[in-house]
């Protein structure tokens, strides 16, 4: 049994491999609380599909893919901010404009580079397993920077989220703060992409919280818990892709929703199965009379 | 981010509408409110829906921009008072998912008090537990608010506001859709912040609440209709001008037919 656990880390990459996949995944899951808290789940979305034309041109200068997708991400993510502050659309609309026109701007760069069509599985679906060490330090630098800013705009953000009204009472200055938080998402989802890639990412940053969710009613245990799933999700995701040889991303994230399925149904608080056998149990007594 | 001005909390605080104008695009919410609102005092705000009750707090607190005119709180222009003005908007407003406890949530009250980052301190918590109290909340302190019936959401927000230790305090609707003991709750409370001479507005939709329990009522429909006493503001006239047809006075009770309200808004119709 020890043996089947310590094999994977004999080999360098999956060393790599696990370091990379456990950060982004308790990256992930912390920033993904306010992702789920505010219904940004189709921006995380977005912001992924988003960054493919920036790295398409950093591919085209020869830059560095990572400084491309990030650059596009923080583009977008500001544009989105731009055109839902204006008031004319909606958020959601804005967001499908804008996601739906990188999205397609990118593949347009990307069709147009005959080599370069054997990487667009790595960029959908990720490739922790090429991570390279200056790879792993940037993820390392870049998660510790958002860990602290999340950390100290906790309160912040809190009542932001929780009550805008009352920001402004504060006299928080709430557009400011919303858009950090849209730059520190995009920041997140950028450094997820090695791992997970452009269509997974998304799941990364809810079904963790999603689940912590259903089993705490306080935001720090919240983020607690679904940094621990986020982590557990990623370990077992790439053991599973290791000894089975399946894709590893598509392992972390079917290990997540494993997880979220089995606390959705049998949650002591709220899950479905739990409340229909309390139903059931409460009914007893009366059959017995 | 720092509190530039917090005045201590024996100065009360008068507040001054200057030819206060706002606007949605073409429609115009409030035209022209002039008025001075001295120390300490406890007001009712009436008028039919959509006369701009929510607009003139949100305006208060700056949470809608003006279009015109300026408000001074304290002698000073609106702004300069991190934490003199506590406000209690309509339950709607919040998300009740969202995961916090009660304690929580009357702790953000404190927190430009506290600072955003150091830990509350001895006599925050005291603040706190003593606002929570005196709302009848302190058994649910470690409730999380999802499993809060209306009323008790309403008395966490009451809580919260108390905590913040305004200098005013401006409540919308908070007769509106809950049960009796948040009623007396939020009674009791007006009294005792009128006894700390702390200004009070509350906007209602219950024209015999107004004239019965405050000492002053500003009546509005989308201008200033009426400010004094009940008994200077509620003659058959003023009442005529701002509620229109809608008014009927029957044995000495004002009964307003809002059974089909503008907007279709959920607002129950009302009894007197």
């Amino acid at each position: 049994m020890l043996d089947w656990l310590i094999t994977p880390f004999s080999y360098a990459f999956m060393q790599r491999a696990f370091l990379a996949s456990v950060m982004v995944g308790i990256l992930c899951a912390i920033v993904g609380c306010y992702v789920v808290l505010r219904s940004m789940a189709f921006l995380g979305d977005a912001l992924a599909h988003a960054v493919l034309p920036g790295i398409a041109i950093a591919y085209l200068v020869g830059g560095n893919l990572t400084v491309g997708a990030l650059i596009t991400a923080i583009i977008v993510s500001l544009g989105i901010g731009f055109i839902s502050k204006q008031g004319n659309i909606r958020e959601d609309t804005a967001i499908g404009i804008l996601f739906t026109a990188a999205l397609s701007l990118g593949i347009v760069l990307i069709s147009s580079i005959r080599s370069y069509a054997v990487d667009l599985s790595h960029i959908l679906f990720g490739d922790v397993l090429g991570v390279s060490t200056e790879d792993l330090v940037l993820t390392a630098s870049i998660a510790i920077i958002v860990l602290v800013l999340v950390l100290v705009l906790y309160r912040r953000f809190l009542v932001v989220l929780f009550d805008p009204i009352l920001a402004v009472t504060q006299r928080l200055r709430v557009g400011l703060l919303n858009t950090v938080l849209l730059v520190l998402l995009a920041v997140t989802i950028v450094i997820s992409l090695q791992t997970v890639g452009v269509a997974l990412v998304a799941a990364m940053l809810v079904t963790p919280p999603a689940t912590a969710y259903l089993l705490t009613r306080r935001l720090p245990a919240m983020m607690l818990l679904s940094a621990g799933f986020g982590a557990f999700s990623s370990l077992v995701g790439l053991y599973a892709s290791f000894y089975a040889n399946v894709a590893s991303g598509a392992a972390i994230v079917l290990t997540a929703t494993i997880v979220f399925t089995l606390v959705y149904l049998f949650s002591p608080k709220k899950g479905i199965l739990t409340s229909l056998f309390q139903r059931w149990a409460s009914r007893q007594p009366e059959k017995s009379k | 981010m720092k509190p530039e001005k917090i005045l201590p909390i024996h100065e009360p605080a008068q507040l001054e509408l200057e030819d206060v104008s706002v606007y949605y695009g073409n429609h115009i919410a409030l035209d022209g409110m002039t008025l001075k609102i001295p120390h300490g005092t406890c007001l009712a705000v009436v008028g039919p829906n959509g006369a701009g009750k929510s607009t003139l707090f949100k305006a208060l607190v700056g949470l809608i921009p003006l279009n015109r005119g300026r408000v001074f709180i304290h002698g000073l222009p609106l702004g300069h008072h991190q934490d003199c003005v506590a406000f209690v908007p309509q339950r709607e407003d919040v998300d009740w998912k969202f995961p916090v406890t009660v304690r929580d949530v009357v702790m953000m009250g404190r927190y430009p008090h506290i600072g955003w980052i150091k830990k509350p301190g001895s006599h925050d918590t005291d603040v706190v537990e003593h606002a929570m109290q005196q709302l009848g909340i302190a058994n649910l302190a470690n409730r999380s608010i999802q499993e809060l019936s209306g009323g008790q959401q309403q008395r966490v927000f009451l809580a919260r506001a108390v905590a913040q230790e305004p200098h005013v305090l401006l409540l919308d609707e908070p007769f509106t859709g809950v049960d009796v003991t948040t009623q007396e709750a939020t009674m009791q409370l007006l009294e005792e912040m009128h006894r700390n001479d702390i200004t009070v507005m509350v906007s209602t939709h219950d024209l015999n609440m107004a004239s019965q329990r405050f000492e002053k009522v500003l009546m509005l429909n989308r201008r200033l209709i009426a400010y004094g006493t009940p008994e200077e503001v509620f003659t058959p006239e003023m009442v005529r001008s701002a509620f229109g047809e809608r008014v009927m006075m029957l044995n000495g009770a004002m009964i307003i037919d809002e059974c089909c309200p503008p907007g279709g808004s959920e607002e129950e119709h009302f009894h007197a």
